[in-house]
């Protein structure tokens, strides 16, 4: 591994991966002021920031890597830190030249829109937060970033939030690639525990660590579930073409080129560490070779543009994993070449799609046709991307193709099911590439909701520029192999490789071979295409479920089970819950000292005075009042006689502030306990049945006879008289009091008596709304217990 | 409950509690009280004196909602505890400016604000459970 410097412009590079959000905040005041023409001052930021990286080409290429640290959070380890290798450079230039364009084409796709600058704003945010997780140099930093990513697409997948297909899409996707995030971290922090290193860079400095540890089978499916989650792995995919609900310029953005594809962004970047084991190329094959057949064959069904096109897009992406897995040199060469040709090709279709919805009225390719004339540039852009998707000559997407077949073909393991997979599905994606790329364009003109004609020039920017960087990356083949091709294969790898692409081969192999049949089966196919069409909707129809419900019902059922729980933990009987809290009471001051077998033995009593066995008895003459009270209100009052006693005992033993507060707050519980009490529709006399009566008397028994022993316990401690030397000596010297409990209140303990005047504030508020309460009469019993829990915390103090 | 002895008294009684609910706050730094004894007897005076003459004649004598006086209250604290900033001391830190009042010290300081929140607090929050609860005896 080539040792890492320190970059040497480490605040610009924080600074341009910070800058979309800066973007961000600014977006919907330039848009208020300029409207729809912001688009051009805005995507001043992703070209700057791409720029920026370019400018780290270069001395990339040459194998060097850059780190840019600042302090975030050191106490924990965790620094902002960015880690700029050929892989990160390869995906920040993607990112933020796609994203310039991408901004452009919002500009003209979301014209007129009202909330057209939260739109730039959350598009924004979104870049920002990708750039983020593929510099991630830190862990954590990596994992906040991947957070973001599901949060900020959420947020543009739900953008359309009238809609009820868009929120369910957009929770949808937020609850899978959510859901995987937790994987995500949970598995971050067992490399942080297996490793001690918390740097990516640390990481691949000594990457075969990982390898033979004890944790590396959960770290593995920690990982995967994060990156599958993602990268819309089966059974994981359906989220994907959901998230189709989202305006065209989202899924041309996230859904094409960038968000998906960090997943596979993930495997890769952790390939040198995790990857090349026997669970590796077994696993990651497997799940992205079902990923590619299921997305081909749901592709081919769809007759909207956008939907086939996503369905390629999961396609695409589990043959990206499948050749992360396969994990041969030529495997990942191809993985990294078709991972670059998609993200241009699959961006530019993307926006042919959405160009051709908002200028013709409807997307489904049932309903197009002979749309060139009217739309020429859009056309050309669409053939140079679709015949780039189909592997054609001379396009990127040919040179991928060969590499991959040429990865598959010599792959360690079953090689031959690999590359018949890869077949199919290349074959398929074929079909799917001419169908979005002639059917609305050639053939009779078909007439369509609106006149259909030309987009504006901030609509086929995107779709020109990209398709023709498709072309230009495979004319210049040298340069794209030395300079982004050859510098990511070496982070994937883990040491430098040379890259040598030929666009045309120089002899007749396998590969060449294998692509011939591609192109002859995927002919073969377009023209049965709406018989295929057919076949495949009537198998899956009579298949009749898939995740995507599978997904429903999950979350039908857990609400099912919430709910269930709820009415069992909350089922809104007062009485239970009393029974609850004062038997887990009972339990827990009697269970341990049963387990720990020391009651604690009876004190001696004291010779006590005459007046003070009187009161003593005045407080047992109020409990038996109690208990033989014929109705409640003369049991509340004989309580009230009890609590009196044991005021009086407190100032007897010189707690005069206790006895004080008890008194005051005995008064008070008598009066609010009959106020309720009278406003109770309740039978005056308690007609429990015996049974019931005794188990709560059992359960009285037992708090009252465990709170009495674990005092007499604690009174038989030896008694720790620092503190209340400490308040001796300082209450009046330091805090000019000489009531010691007061001073403690409002000086030394000022902080907890705050929070509890805030307690207080707002227990009253509260049993205030339940007094109000008046539509619900279930309800009416529950202010009594509101009604005690100032007194109760009165009575604490 | 509301004889007319009963009801003569009340405003009286409830006067005379309140006096010495704020006799006690004040006196709570030396002597027993405080402002969490002394927010309780008010707000006993309050629950008396609505018991008598009717939770309306209480809610006009105290002119401000209880909820409200409880929130101000809270805001007293929170503030005292606040003051010692301008004084480059941390949160809470007490102060102490002491004046002489005909030859008495007086001294006032950021616990006593500090308890007069914590009295408010109390007498707003159990006075506005006991007079709502009162209140809805009378519907």
């Amino acid at each position: 591994m080539t040792p890492v410097a320190i970059d040497s412009n480490t605040l610009i590079t924080i600074l341009a991966v910070l800058a979309p959000f800066f973007a961000a905040a600014v977006a919907p005041f330039l848009t208020r002021l300029m409207g729809h023409n912001a688009a051009w001052p805005l995507a001043i930021v992703p070209a700057g920031i791409f720029m920026h990286f370019a400018g780290y080409v270069p001395a990339v290429a040459e194998a060097q890597t850059f780190v840019a640290i600042r302090d975030w959070a050191p106490a924990y380890g965790i620094n902002l830190s960015f880690y700029i290798d050929g892989l990160s450079t390869l995906f920040a230039l993607l990112i933020s030249g796609i994203g310039t364009f991408i901004i452009l084409y919002a500009g003209g796709y979301m014209k007129g829109h009202a909330q057209q600058g939260r739109f730039f704003s959350f598009l924004f945010l979104f870049m920002g937060a990708m750039l983020g997780l593929v510099l991630g140099n830190n862990l954590i930093t990596l994992f906040v970033f991947w957070e973001l990513t599901s949060i900020t697409s959420f947020l543009l997948i739900g953008f359309n939030h009238l809609k009820e297909r868009s929120r369910r899409a957009a929770v949808q996707a937020l609850v899978v690639t959510g859901g995987g995030g937790l994987l995500l971290l949970a598995g971050f922090i067992l490399i942080i525990t297996a490793t001690g290193q918390i740097e990516m860079s640390a990481l691949l400095r000594d990457p075969d660590v990982l390898k033979d540890h004890a944790l590396y089978v959960p770290i593995f499916i920690l990982i995967l579930g994060g990156a599958f989650t993602k990268s819309a792995q089966f059974p994981f995919h359906f989220w994907l073409p959901n998230a189709m609900e989202a305006p065209t310029p989202v899924s041309a953005f996230l859904h094409s080129a960038t968000m998906v594809k960090a997943g596979v962004y993930l495997l890769m970047r952790m390939h040198p560490l995790l990857g090349g084991t026997e669970l590796w190329t077994t696993v990651l094959p497997l799940f992205g070779g079902i990923t590619l057949l299921v997305g081909t064959i749901l592709a081919v069904r769809q007759t909207d543009l956008k939907l086939m096109l996503a369905y390629t897009t999961v396609a695409s992406l589990g043959l990206l994993v499948m050749l992360t897995g396969v994990s041969s040199e030529r495997a990942l060469e191809g993985a990294v070449l078709y991972l670059f040709a998609h993200s241009l090709f699959k961006g530019a279709l993307f926006m042919v799609a959405g160009t051709i919805d908002h200028e013709a009225g409807t997307r489904d390719v049932t309903k197009l046709g002979g749309l060139r004339k009217a739309m020429p540039v859009t056309f050309a852009a669409a053939c140079l991307a679709a015949l780039s998707m189909s592997g054609l000559p001379p396009f990127i997407g040919f040179i991928a193709k060969e590499v991959l077949y040429y990865g598959t073909w010599g792959a360690p393991a079953a090689a031959m099911a690999l590359t018949v997979t890869a077949v199919v599905g290349n074959a398929l994606m074929l079909v799917i590439a001419a169908a979005v790329a002639l059917k609305p364009f050639l053939g009779e003109k078909v007439k369509t909701p609106k006149e259909a004609h030309e987009g504006p020039l901030l609509l086929f920017s995107g779709p020109v520029v990209l398709s023709v960087a498709g072309l230009v990356a495979a004319l210049a083949t040298t340069a794209t192999g030395f300079y982004l091709i050859g510098p990511m294969l070496s982070s994937l790898v883990g040491e430098p490789q040379e890259v040598k692409l030929v666009l045309i081969p120089p002899y007749i192999n396998a590969p060449l071979i294998l692509s011939v049949i591609t192109i002859a089966l995927g002919v073969a196919l377009y023209t049965q295409l709406d018989r295929l069409r057919a076949l495949i909707k009537g198998v899956l129809d009579a298949i009749g479920w898939g995740p995507d419900k599978g997904f429903d019902q999950v979350i039908a059922g857990l609400v099912t089970l919430s709910g269930a729980f709820t009415r069992l933990v909350q089922g809104g009987k007062m009485q239970t819950y009393m029974l609850a809290t004062f038997v887990v009471i009972a339990a827990s001051v009697l269970v341990p000292g049963y387990l720990g077998g020391g009651w604690p033995a009876m004190p001696d009593f004291p010779e006590y005075r005459f007046y003070e066995w009187s009161v003593f008895l005045i407080a047992v003459i109020g409990l038996i009042a109690v208990l033989i009270a014929k109705s409640r209100l003369t049991a509340i009052v004989s309580l009230g006689i009890q609590g009196f006693a044991v005021a009086l005992i407190f100032m007897m033993f010189a707690a005069p502030d206790l006895a004080f507060t008890q008194l005051m707050v005995e008064t008070l519980s008598v009066v609010i306990l009959a106020l309720v009490m009278t406003r109770l529709n309740l039978q005056p006399r308690d007609r429990r049945p015996w049974g019931a009566a005794l188990a709560t008397g059992v359960v009285s028994i037992g708090v009252g006879a465990g709170l009495a022993l674990t005092l007499i316990a604690i009174t038989q401690q030896p008694f720790d008289l620092r503190l209340s030397e400490f308040f001796t000596e300082y209450s009046y010297s330091l805090a000019f009091g000489r009531n010691i409990v007061n001073v403690i209140l409002v000086d030394f303990r000022g902080i907890d008596t705050l929070g509890e005047i805030a307690v207080v504030c707002l227990t009253g508020l509260c049993v205030l709304a339940l007094i109000r309460v008046r539509t619900r009469p279930d309800k009416e019993e529950e202010p009594e217990a509101g009604a005690d829990t100032p007194a109760k915390k009165a009575e604490a103090r | 409950m509301r004889t007319i002895i009963f009801r003569t008294i009340a405003p009286y009684l409830a006067a005379l509690m309140v006096l010495f609910s704020i006799f006690v706050l004040l006196r709570g730094h030396n002597e027993p009280g405080g402002g969490f004894i002394g927010g309780l007897i008010a707000a006993s005076s309050l629950a008396i004196y609505g018991i008598a003459c009717g939770v309306a004649s209480v809610r006009r004598a105290i002119v401000f909602h209880p909820m409200a006086i409880s929130g101000f209250g809270l805001f007293m604290g929170a503030a005292a505890g606040l003051l010692g900033l301008f004084y480059k001391q941390p949160f809470m830190t007490s102060q102490w400016w002491p004046i002489y009042l005909f030859g008495v010290e007086i001294k006032l300081s950021t616990p006593l604000i500090f308890d007069i929140g914590v009295y408010l607090v109390v007498v707003g929050a159990i006075g506005s459970i006991a007079l709502a609860l009162e209140e809805r005896e009378s519907d």
